[in-house]
Parts: structure tokens; C-alpha cells; sequence
């Protein structure tokens, strides 16, 4: 390999990702990385390249290599039959997640998994949930082979200890059927009502009861099958002693519908039939609009989804897989590089540098040496190491921290939306309205009480401000998810709004997991040095490491001889003929080092120490804008579980008024969350890590920040892409606009409700007007809260 | 006059069709993913594993930028 003269960087074939032209090669293209090259010759000898057809570098990159017996634990029949579907003797179906899945390219790989190998009969994709689901003949390929199969291409099989619980709750599609069966009644109804507003002849009569019955009769399903809901949760409402939105509504469907029946059967009138199944339809469509959440992602993860399925057990110096929940205490476990660690355990061979920003948010590795525990949640980052478990994983300190009490919300606290406060307002004027008109046709025509009273009921019902809630909170909630913040459901919204004071966590929330400061110390170096100190540090995958090459950008690579690394420690090797070693304090300059608290690399050519490179957080570069624009509406707070290094920096950053907190355990950081809504504040807490879970579990709002939708993130309300967090203060001001709008779009349905009561306070609301007002009206507050929420996003730039 | 009944009949007939129709596909599970059955259509079926006649890839080979959208 000899170095390459060009400096302009060139993109990898498979991957897109910039490499360096002329070194792995396959024909004319170029790859970054060998896994890539694989991938592609793999996937040309089959005829698979409409893969790279389809979109420009469509792959997945594969410079992170997977560890050869990673999948080993599906050899197992206890875990491998509770991660299949079905099986019978010939074919095995299972369903994997595959957090990669991406574009169309994926999807056409992954259909055409057939051709890559014989034994797998079908494969389909569900591209919304990330979902593979496989047919395969298990007399001819495992279900570990089809993992590996996976993972050669790219598509690494994400399967968790959650997966083995089989608990994956299903979307629930009742709501979906009643909208059907009530479209479908509203359909037919409106139809079977035109002879009856258009009048018939005299000789077509006896046609009229016959249409009437028909009315009536598909008026059913939608009384008492679709409009359900309504009647259920109100009902569970006054049982509870609160009057929701969907008791009157339930109260106007079930009036309108008893005196329809009532016309029909006595033949004194057609009914309201066509208005109510229109009114059910309407505001079901308005349910599903808002429900329709996010499938993909999960907002309800627990530890468990993060911990692996399997561990290597090792008994009488055999490597044997287990199931996490059969781990017992006395075991020795194998832990691998970037694994974590499932149990406490003590240390007994290797050297540990444990990385517990999982559980704690300190971003520095922790050292450990033999004999001291290491706690479940930890990750390895380095060689292989082995530990004695102590304690079953159900037992460990990380479990027992999630299931104390404090981190089960303290019995889901009662909100209601200001909708349903609305409503009951709504609700005394119209009774008002009724009796009123009651009283007064008593006393002059008696006759007219029954037909003033119901229709006062019928017209007045506040399904437009369920409609305009219900329809406002859809788009907002599409609007939103657009832009990549993804909310759990409508309630959200409003919490968003009637927030007064925002909480940060530090690490990779203000600052980015993905980048880092670094400052140089020491001599100064030319360029053909930092040229060397790049190549050596291009072969290693340490995030250290990685943070300089980042740093110095990309540059020409030469070849590295005599390459060593001590997992933990540093690099070594030759290159150019000078000997570079990078590292720590120790491996470098064979003094032991001081603790510091920032990580430090320090550098030596030619066995000459030269200098020292610090790293530092990274601070999103966006994150002084976004202060500063939130600072004077929002009390500003920041709780790091790190060390108090850069609280001068923060403080900088953050401005006079905001309280920096460091070394906040994640029950500390629950406690000052407790203590800001004790003292009546709405709080927004905005975190990643598992150490933020029970913030962000007892925040108002918990937005849990991942740098990509496929990451993981800890259960919370909300889930942010970490790009998009400048346009925090954008999103807050949509979900204010969220109530002008349904306030606004209410008032015009109220100057509807003015025109229905004026004819139903004087006992004559003939259907027909019933049949005009109240889609005119449903449709104009589609149109208005569709229209004033989009120009807001527009204007908001979203 | 029995036309109508007729026609009443055939019409409501046809619209109970369509509503099992929409449940079938309910349950069926083609709302579940919006994303994939548009696209699934349009790749082309090359001819199955054995007859590699002629090694299709040479021609089609660069990667065209034919639909960059469709990246998500």
C-alpha cells in the first residue's frame, strides 16, 4: 500500500461515506473499507446491484466489525423458540428488528434475501416498524446463520432481552373499524335521505317509510357499535365525577338518535339519522388522525430493551451461551469490547474500562482492576474481560434502581386538556338553553317542549370543539413529527405549551456524543508529524483516537508498520520511520499519570514526548442561540451527572440566572425535578441516557434527545432528534398556537350552534337544516385547523 | 316502483362489499406499512439464481441518481 497523491476525498461506493481513492478498490469503485468491498462483490455475484441503483451509497458502513460468534446464542433452543413466530417441521418463520433499514435500497435487498441463500424461502419488509419478517427452511440454514447472513450485508439483527418477554403490544385497530362501519353508514344514510329532502311524488309515498326503515336500520351499527368510545369514556368520566368532552357528546348522540327512532316509528318524521352517523364518522376520523402514533419507535423502553439477550458463560474453560435471565450468581461471564455488563460482578481477569454513562452520564471510562465489582449497565470498552456475577440480573443495582418507586410515576397523575374544561362550560349554557326553552314552551305551547328540547340538544353538542381539538392536535402532531420531534400523544402537546421552566441534561444532550473539542499541548508539530499522528490513529477504533482524526479532518493516510494497541491504554507503531505512540499519560511517558478530568491523549515521536491533546464536550454549536432565545420566557436549569469541570464554562454558556447542577446521581436529578413542580412549575426535561429515566419520567414533559430515531432511547413523552433541538423554542410556540387554533376554530362552530338553536329553540329544526349545518360546519373546521396549523409551521419555518 | 327496491337492494349490497373489503384489509395488515408495497411494485424480478447468461451488472453499474427522494 503506498500513499495516495490526492487530497480530494472521494465517496465509498457502498456506503457513501468519504474514503481514500485508490486503496480498496473492486473494478472502478471505490470502498472505504474491506467489509464494504465484501458486501458488494457478495451482492454483484448474485445480481443484486439494482441495490446501488436505487439510491447513491445506500449501504450500511462496515468499518465497525462485528464479533465473529456475536449470534452464537441463537444456537440455543430455549431462546431461539422464543424469538420464532411459528415453526413446523419443514419452515421456521421469525420476525427481526433491524434498526438499519433505511431507504428503498434496503428494502430491496432485504426481499431479495432468497438469492443471497437458498434456505430462506420469503422475506418481507415492514418499513414503518423495521421489521424483517423471514421464511426459512431450518434444514438449511440456521436461525444464527440467517443473523450472520443479516449482519454480512449490513443489517446487524438488533435482538434485546425485551424481545424475550414476546410482550410486543399490537397496535389496537378498533378505532379504525369504527370509522369504517360509521363511513359506511354515513354513506348510505345520506343517500337513503335524499327522497325525503327532495321531496316525493304522492304516488311514491308509501317509498317514504320504506327509506325511512332503511335509515334507521344502518343508523344502527353506527349507534351501537362505532359511537362506543364516546359513550365509554364518558361514562368512566361521571363515574370518576368528571365531566369529560364525550359525555355531552354521548348525551347529543343518544337523543338524537331516540327521537329519530321515535319519528320513524310513529311516522311523524325522517329523523336525524344522516347527521348523526355524519357526526360519529367525523369525529372518529378525528380520533384515528390524533392516535396515529409512531410505531417504530418505542416510548415505553426499560432497561431491558437494552440488554443483550445472551452472555458467554464460561464453565470448565468452555464458552457456553446463556439467556440473560438464567445468569446465576457464581457464573463467570466473558464480557467482549463494547458489551454490557448484564450482572454485578467482580472483576477477575482483564483490564476493565468501564463506561457507565448508561447509568450515570460520566463520559469517562472508569478503570477498574481485579477484585473490585463492577455494576450491571456498564460497558466495556477495550479488550475481553471475564467477571464472577454476584448477583442474579433481576437483583442488580441498575435493576433495583428501576423498579424503586420513585421511578414509577407516582400514580399517573390526572390531566386533563383544557378542551374538556371547555366543554363543561359548554355543556351548563346549552342545558341553560334548554330548560329555558322547556319553561317557555310550557307555559304557551306544550306540544313543542319535546321537539325544542331534543333539538336544542341534537344541534348544541360540542362535537365541533372535539373536532377542532381532535383534527388541531392531528396535524400538529404530523407537523411535529416532520420535523423529527416525535410525541407520545396529543396530551403532550399541551404540556409542551404550559411549560415554564426547561431542564438539560449535559452529556450528549448540550453537548454532542459524536464530537469533540480538541486542544493541543506541548511543542508544536509540522505537518508530516501530524500526518503520522493520523495514520496511527486511523487504526484504531477508540473514540479517543477517533476525536483526533476528526479533529485534523481528512488527510492522506500512510502506511503503519509494526502496529500495536493496548486495549485501554494507547497505540503504538512505525510510521514513515519515526515510532508514535499515543496514549495515556503512562503508556506514553511511563510516568503514571494524574487523575484528570477530561480525557488526555498524550503523543511521543521517536520515544520524545512532545505534547498533550485534551478533549473536551463538544457543545452543540447551536446551543448559545438557543439559549439565548429561550432564556427570557423559560427558567434554564442543567444537571450533569459529570464532574464539575467545565461549570465555569456552562455558566458562560447558559447565562447568569440558570442553576448548574454536577454529580447528580439519577435519583438526584428525580428529586430537583420533584422539587421545581413541588414549587408549582410545569417542567420540560430533556435528556438521553438511562441515568436521565426517572427525570424524564416525572417531568411534565420528558423529551428524550438520540442523535438518530434508530438509537435508543429511555421512556419518555417525547422523542427529539438531537439536530433538531435548536428549533426547540419553534416546536414550543406550535404547540402554543395548537390552543388559538381549536379556540379559534371553536368560535366558528359556536356561530354555527347560534344559527341551529335559533330554529331548534322554536321546535322546528326540520332535518334538512340539521343535514346542512352540520357538515358545512365539520368541514370548515377541517379547513380551518388544517389551514391556520400548517401557515403557523410555515411561519415558524418548520 | 320495485326497481327501486331493486336498486336499493343492489346498492346496499355493493356498499357491504366494500366495507368487508375495507376490513379484510384492515386486519390484513395493508395499512401497517405505507412506506413499502408503492416501492415493492416497481423492482424489477431478474431472472432467478442459475443462469447467469450474462452478468446484468456491468450496464447498470453507476449509481444513478434516478429518485435521490427517495432516501428518507
Amino acid at each position: 500500500m503506498s500513499i495516495a497523491a490526492t487530497t480530494e476525498s472521494t465517496k465509498c461506493f457502498h456506503c457513501g461515506e468519504d474514503c481514500e481513492p485508490g486503496r480498496i478498490t473492486a473494478g472502478d469503485k471505490q470502498f472505504c473499507c474491506e467489509g464494504c468491498k465484501m458486501v458488494y462483490q457478495l451482492l454483484d455475484s448474485q445480481g443484486l446491484c439494482d441495490y446501488y441503483n436505487l439510491n447513491e451509497g445506500p449501504g450500511i458502513t462496515r468499518r465497525i466489525t462485528v464479533r465473529k460468534d456475536k449470534f452464537a446464542f441463537l444456537d440455543q433452543e430455549d431462546i431461539k423458540q422464543q424469538l420464532i413466530s411459528f415453526a413446523n417441521d419443514k419452515e421456521t418463520h421469525v420476525t427481526l428488528y433491524l434498526p438499519h433499514i433505511h431507504c428503498s435500497s434496503c428494502l430491496y435487498l432485504l426481499e431479495n434475501l432468497h438469492k443471497l441463500n437458498p434456505g430462506i424461502v420469503s422475506s418481507r419488509v415492514n418499513f414503518s416498524r423495521k421489521e424483517v419478517s423471514i421464511v426459512f427452511h431450518q434444514k438449511e440454514i440456521t436461525l444464527r446463520q440467517v443473523a450472520e447472513l443479516l449482519t454480512s450485508i449490513g443489517y446487524e439483527p438488533f435482538i434485546s432481552l425485551n424481545d424475550l418477554k414476546n410482550a410486543k403490544p399490537r397496535v389496537s385497530k378498533s378505532l379504525i373499524y369504527r370509522m369504517g362501519v360509521a363511513g359506511f353508514c354515513f354513506g348510505n344514510s345520506m343517500l337513503f335521505s335524499f327522497p325525503e329532502y327532495l321531496g316525493l311524488e304522492s304516488a311514491e309515498m308509501h317509498l317514504q317509510s320504506a327509506f325511512r326503515l332503511l335509515n334507521l336500520l344502518v343508523a344502527l351499527p353506527a349507534f351501537f357499535y362505532s359511537s362506543w368510545p364516546f359513550f365509554h369514556s364518558g361514562w368512566q368520566g361521571l363515574r370518576s365525577k368528571f365531566l369529560n368532552i364525550d359525555a355531552p357528546i354521548a348525551l347529543a348522540i343518544l337523543v338524537t338518535f331516540v327521537r329519530s327512532v321515535y319519528e320513524v316509528a310513529s311516522g311523524t318524521g325522517a329523523g336525524y339519522f344522516d347527521s348523526m352517523t355524519g357526526i360519529v364518522f367525523f369525529m372518529l376520523v378525528g380520533r384515528v388522525l390524533q392516535e396515529k402514533t409512531y410505531q417504530q419507535l418505542s416510548f415505553d423502553r426499560d432497561f431491558t430493551a437494552y440488554f443483550p439477550v445472551a452472555v458467554t458463560v464460561l464453565k470448565n474453560g468452555e464458552e457456553i451461551q446463556t439467556a440473560l435471565p438464567s445468569i446465576k450468581p457464581g457464573d463467570t461471564i466473558l464480557i467482549h469490547n463494547e458489551e454490557l455488563v448484564p450482572a454485578d460482578s467482580i472483576l477477575t481477569r482483564g483490564k476493565a474500562f468501564i463506561d457507565y454513562s448508561f447509568v450515570t452520564g460520566e463520559s469517562t471510562p472508569v478503570e477498574k482492576s481485579m477484585g473490585e465489582i463492577v455494576y450491571a449497565g456498564g460497558k466495556q470498552t477495550g479488550g475481553n474481560i471475564e467477571l464472577l456475577v454476584m448477583k442474579e440480573v433481576a437483583q442488580s443495582y441498575l435493576t433495583g434502581l428501576w423498579s424503586k418507586d420513585e421511578f414509577k410515576k407516582a400514580s399517573e397523575k390526572k390531566k386533563f386538556s383544557f378542551v374538556h374544561l371547555l366543554s363543561r362550560y359548554f355543556t351548563y349554557i346549552v342545558l341553560t338553553i334548554a330548560t329555558t326553552a322547556a319553561i317557555f314552551w310550557y307555559f304557551n305551547d306544550p306540544t313543542k317542549i319535546w321537539p325544542s328540547v331534543t333539538a336544542v340538544l341534537i344541534i348544541a353538542c360540542p362535537c365541533a370543539l372535539l373536532l377542532s381539538n381532535t383534527f388541531t392536535n392531528g396535524n400538529i402532531l404530523r407537523i411535529l413529527g416532520r420535523n423529527k420531534l416525535y410525541l407520545r400523544n396529543a396530551q403532550v402537546i399541551e404540556e409542551i405549551a404550559n411549560a415554564n421552566h426547561i431542564v438539560f441534561d449535559k452529556t450528549g444532550t448540550l453537548t454532542s456524543s459524536r464530537q469533540q473539542e480538541v486542544t493541543y499541548h506541548g511543542e508544536p508539530l509540522d505537518v508530516s508529524q501530524i500526518q503520522a499522528i493520523i495514520t496511527l490513529a486511523a487504526q484504531s477504533t477508540h473514540p479517543l483516537s477517533k476525536a483526533l482524526l476528526k479533529y485534523f479532518g481528512k488527510k492522506n493516510y500512510s502506511t503503519v508498520d509494526a502496529f500495536h494497541e493496548i486495549p485501554g491504554r494507547g497505540v503504538a507503531g512505525m510510521v514513515d520511520d519515526k515510532l508514535i505512540r499515543l496514549g495515556s499519560q503512562e503508556f506514553v511517558t511511563g510516568k503514571p499519570g494524574k487523575v484528570s478530568a477530561m480525557p488526555v491523549v498524550y503523543v511521543s515521536i521517536d520515544n520524545k514526548v512532545y505534547g498533550h491533546f485534551t478533549i473536551q464536550n463538544f457543545y452543540r454549536k447551536e446551543v448559545p442561540e438557543l439559549v439565548r432565545s429561550l432564556s427570557n420566557k423559560y427558567k434554564l436549569s442543567v444537571i450533569s451527572g459529570d464532574n464539575a469541570a467545565e461549570r465555569n464554562h456552562l455558566q458562560q454558556l447558559l447565562g447568569e440566572n440558570a442553576t448548574v447542577l454536577f454529580r447528580q446521581s439519577p435519583e438526584d436529578k428525580l428529586h430537583y425535578i420533584q422539587q421545581l413542580q413541588q414549587s408549582g412549575e410545569k417542567v420540560i426535561m430533556i435528556g438521553d441516557g438511562l441515568n436521565d429515566a426517572g427525570a424524564l419520567k416525572q417531568s411534565d414533559t420528558g423529551i428524550a434527545i438520540t442523535e438518530d430515531s434508530n438509537n435508543f432511547t429511555p421512556a419518555s413523552d417525547a422523542i427529539l432528534e438531537a439536530g433538531q433541538l435548536p428549533k426547540l423554542q419553534h416546536f414550543i410556540q406550535v404547540c402554543k398556537a395548537n390552543k388559538q387554533i381549536v379556540m379559534a376554530s371553536f368560535m366558528l362552530s359556536i356561530a354555527y350552534n347560534i344559527v341551529g338553536v335559533f330554529f331548534a329553540v322554536q321546535g322546528n329544526l326540520s332535518p334538512l337544516v340539521a343535514a346542512i349545518l352540520m357538515p358545512s360546519s365539520s368541514l370548515s373546521i377541517l379547513l380551518i385547523t388544517f389551514g391556520c396549523s400548517n401557515l403557523v409551521a410555515k411561519w415558524k419555518k418548520l | 316502483m320495485s326497481v327501486i327496491i331493486i336498486l336499493l337492494i343492489a346498492s346496499i349490497s355493493v356498499a357491504a362489499l366494500f366495507l368487508g373489503a375495507y376490513i379484510w384489509s384492515v386486519r390484513d395488515g395493508q395499512y401497517d406499512d405505507e412506506y413499502s408495497p408503492p416501492l415493492r411494485i416497481l423492482f424489477d424480478d431478474s431472472p432467478p439464481l442459475g443462469n447467469e447468461f450474462e452478468e446484468p451488472s456491468t450496464t447498470n453499474l453507476k449509481p444513478q441518481t434516478r429518485n435521490p427522494k427517495l432516501k428518507l
